[in-house]
Formats: C-alpha cells, structure tokens, sequence
C-alpha cells in the first residue's frame, strides 16, 4: 500500500474511533459544555472535525502519492 | 389567497419549472439522463447529494426521534460523518471504473465486476424493493407538511397529486441534472427553514439553547444519554446502527448513482471532505424536538412535533415557507429515487435479465414509462396505506447495507469471487428478513441490519479465500478484473 493511502486510512479511523467506539466512555450528561450536554458536544465536535481531519488526509495523499496515479482526473 | 398558500404553490411550481428547463439544452440520452453526462463539479455535486440526503425524514424524523427517544436520535449526527469518510477512499475507486466501463448504475457495477447478470437482476430488484417505501414516506410525509403548512386549506392528497404529477416533469425532461438544480432551491430553503427555527424556539420560550437544555435535563433526566427514553436503543445498539448505516449509506442505489455523474475522481473525492458540514443542520433539527418536548409534550405522533411547534409560535406565512421549504425536500429525494428505480427495472431487469439485445434507445423509452409505473405505486401506497411501510424502511437501509462486501471488496481485493458475493448477498438478507419477521431486532442489543451484514462480510471473505485455494487459478467462475 502506497504511504500516502495508509496514513490517510491511518487518519480516516480518528472519526470511527471517536464517534462509534469511545460512546461507551462519553456517555454523561456532564460536563456541560457551551451549554450542551456532554455527548452531544462531543458527538459534534466530532462530525465538526471530520471534514479537517478529511482534507489532512486529501494533502498528504496528494503528498506521498506519486502523481500518475492522479492523472485520471 | 393567503399568502402562505401562494409561497406554497409558488414554491412547487417554479422548482418544476427550473428542473425542467434544466435539461432543456440536453439531449436525453441514457448517459445524460442517469449522470447527467458525468459532467457535476464539485458545488453542484455537494447539493444533489445533501438534496438526496437530507429528506423529509429528516426533518420530520430527527426532530420526532429527538422529541420521543432523545439521545439515540444522535445516530443520525453520527452516521452521516462516517459514510462521509469511507467514501473518500470507496467513491474515486468507483468513480474511475464507472467511467471506464460507461456504467451507470450499481447493478451495471455488480454485472461488470463479477461477470454476473443474475447477480445484477438480483441487486436491482433488492434497490427497487428498497427504494419504493422511502419513496412512499416521501410523498405521505409531503402531503402531511403541506397540509399542516397550509392549516389544512390543501388536503394531504391534493398535495401529493400535485407535486407528483410536477417531479414525474421535471425527471421525464431532464433526469438527474433537474433533480440537481431543484435541489438547489431546496437547499437554500431548508437551510433557511431550519435555521430560523432551530436558533428560535430555544431562544422564544428559554431564552437560550443552554437555558432549554438545562430545563429539559431537570425534567427528564436520562434523556439526553443512551438510551434516552427508548430502553431497546442502548449504547450497544447506536455504535451497530451507527456503523450499519455509515456503512450502508452509499450503497443507496440513487446515493450509489449520484457519485457517476461527477466529472472526475478529483471531484468527487473533494466533495467527500465538505460533505460532513452538511450535518450541522441536523443539530437545529434536534433542538427544535427537545424544546417541543417541553412546550408540547405529550403528542400522539412524535414525527409532528416539529410542524406542531412551528404552528404554535409563528406567523402563517412562515408556517406556509417551512411547509413549502419541507415539499421541495420531499421533490429532490422522490425524484432521484424513481429515477434511479425505473432505470433499475428497465436496464437491469428488462435489459438484463430478459431481453440483453434492446437497444439504448428502448431502454430508455421503457426507463421513462417506468418513472410512472413506479410513482404511481408509491402513490397508491401512501394514498391508501398512508402508516404501514415504515418497517419496510427500516428493512431497506438493513437490506442495501447487503450490498457492501460486494462493492467494497470488489474493488480493493482481486480474490473476491462472484459464488461467495452471491451467497453472502442472500445469507445477509435472508438473515436480516427471519430477525425482523420473528422479532428478533435487536438482536442482543445489535442491529439486525448489522447482524446480517456480518453474516454477509465472513461468508464472503471466507468463500472467496477457500474458492481460491480449491481453483488454484482459471475456471469458469474466475472474475473479471476491472483494475
């Protein structure tokens, strides 16, 4: 697998890692934070940082990736 | 008339007019009229997609499911920036393939990748099955907002008629590119709608977002924690929704279909990164639910808290926007699910499965009289049975979910053989079916879809790798490489 793809991939599990299997530990009402309760303050930080934590992976692939793999534009 | 019934119908009628002149330039050609060419950039790709996206379901269902069972409806929050960032890598891969091969729907994709027609006959009568009650909840969930919007000047029927009479136009002339630009309309006024709602309500009887989230958490303590108020939907059943649907949503046969009509692999990539902005929205949605929780607690029909709110505390022709703003969400979604169900029926079943020799043109021609064929179905059906397919929704999503294994690994992992997706495609939808039929679901806490996915995933991977070891190479069932 080409470096790029697998840090991608590498950062592509922050969100599955976050949103789906931390639930367990995230699951309070407390602290409030910004005035929402604690799981849904975490749960949209979360989605609001997905399309960062996307674009992260999009540089480094564009990154490390040799470029004839992108000529099919 | 009143205003809120001119914003109304004005609303509708110049959607239709824009989707129709849309394709008005084009000639409608099968490539044209599913993908629009290939030809959608990234702007224009992003607002056809959240309008296939975010449907009446989701503004009726989110603010319900938040007003009726609290936390778990954050599922909806969830799963939406997980399909996002599967299809940065699953969508280009797609992509490229569909335009090398001229593919334009998944069944063509299932055909191509495994060598297979019965397969692909397959895979399209699982989509149509699939799609028809969403398309049914579409128009009965149109006709209920419009009615509400309307304080009940436009009866349910009247308004369903109605706007499907104008989608069937504007998707008969232009196919996907008018579903792309109605969707823009919708966008903007749903945007708005919820927005102006979402910050209001809170804000007119708490004074502040905290302020209601402190008085509902006094009052319903447990609510804004799994399970909420729904004792079934535990930690354990969020996590295996949340990945059965971020899993399952792309392989919507119209969500599947959407991604050809972008213009490059670039393109649809990009727009994999903004998608998951598009899911803020929901967070007013949720609002609106808990602060009618509070306000009008009690309702028989959860699905109506957010109409029943608005009603409440607006003015009508604000009412009559939000219900118009709720009629083009309903249009956008309707109009790319019938598309993509008759072309379903006419190229993968007619075409494929019965007649491999009819022409372009023809099965064109029949997509078209399918578009009716379809739409009058559901329309009978939300006509007449206005309350009795939402568990074949729910069947739906668990049974397009099947299709991942198939896509996914056929195109990452060259191994993967046409017998062993065929077996794990029926295993998991038989699984899911006999859960659901015997009232199995949840099962331990998971999600049937879930389960049978599951099931589906290790029957594929595993008949793959001892197909492999048995063939050692050649043999008739040896898959068409596509990469």
């Amino acid at each position: 697998m080409r470096k790029g793809t697998r840090l991608a991939l590498l950062l592509a599990a922050i969100p599955f890692l976050t949103l789906v299997f931390a639930l367990p530990l995230v699951n309070r009402l407390r602290p409030i934070i910004l005035g929402l309760p604690f799981l849904l303050f975490w749960i949209l930080a979360w989605v609001a940082l997905t399309p960062l934590i996307l674009y992260l992976a999009y540089r480094l692939e564009k990154k490390y990736n040799p470029p004839e793999d992108e000529a099919d534009r | 008339m009143n205003p809120a019934l001119l914003i109304i119908f004005g609303t509708i009628l110049f959607s239709a007019l824009l989707g129709v002149f849309a394709g008005r330039r084009v000639p409608m050609n099968l490539e044209n009229w599913t993908v629009g060419g290939r030809k959608f950039g990234v702007l224009l790709i992003w607002l056809l997609m959240a309008g296939e996206i975010y449907t009446t379901f989701t503004f009726l269902g989110a603010s319900g499911w938040a007003y009726s069972k609290g936390a778990p409806a954050f599922y909806i929050l969830v799963y939406g920036a997980l399909a996002y960032t599967l299809s940065f890598f699953i969508l280009p891969a797609l992509w490229r393939v569909g335009k090398k091969h001229g593919l334009h729907t998944q069944p063509d994709y299932f055909i191509h990748r495994y060598g297979s027609r019965a397969l692909g006959v397959f895979v399209a009568l699982i989509g149509v099955a699939s799609i028809i009650p969403y398309l049914e909840l579409q128009l009965a969930g149109l006709g209920y907002i419009v009615n509400v919007a309307s304080r009940g000047a436009i009866s349910a029927p009247l308004a369903i008629l109605l706007s499907f009479v104008l989608t069937c136009a504007f998707v008969l002339t232009s196919g996907i590119r008018g579903a792309a630009w109605v969707a823009v309309v919708k966008d903007i006024m749903m945007l708005l709608a919820v927005a102006v709602v979402g910050i209001g309500v809170p804000v007119i009887y708490f004074g502040g977002i905290g302020k209601m989230f402190r008085a509902l958490s006094l009052k319903f303590p447990g609510h804004l924690v799994f399970p909420g108020a729904a004792a079934h939907m535990d930690v354990v059943w969020v996590m295996s929704t949340c990945l059965l649907t971020g899993l399952g949503f792309y392989m919507w046969p119209h969500m599947f279909g959407a991604a050809f009509s972008a213009k490059s692999a670039e393109t649809i990539k990009r727009n994999a990164i903004i998608m998951p902005f598009y899911q803020i929205p929901t967070l007013l949605v949720f609002l609106v639910g808990f602060t009618a929780l509070l306000v009008i607690p009690g309702l028989a029909k959860p699905d109506t808290s957010f109409l029943a709110l608005v009603d409440k505390t607006y003015p009508s022709w604000f009412v009559g926007f939000v219900g118009a703003a709720g009629a083009v969400t309903a249009m956008v979604p309707s109009a790319v699910l019938v598309l993509f169900g008759a072309t379903l029926l006419a190229k993968n079943v007619y075409q494929t499965g019965f007649n491999p020799k009819a022409g372009e043109a023809q099965v064109l021609r029949l997509s078209r009289i399918m578009v009716l064929v379809i739409m009058v179905v559901a329309l009978m059906l939300a006509l007449f049975f206005p309350n009795e397919l939402v568990n074949l929704l729910i069947f739906g999503y668990d049974g397009v979910s099947q299709f991942f294994p198939g896509v996914v690994l056929g195109l990452f992992w060259k191994r993967v053989t046409k017998p062993a997706v065929g077996v794990g495609l029926v295993a998991g939808v038989v699984t899911v079916v006999a859960l659901i039929v015997t009232h199995h679901d949840p099962l331990f806490g998971l999600n049937a879809g879930f389960v049978g996915l599951a099931v589906n995933a290790v029957l594929t991977i595993s008949l793959s790798l001892l197909a492999r070891r048995s063939l050692s190479g050649g043999g008739p069932d040896q898959p068409i490489h596509v990469k």
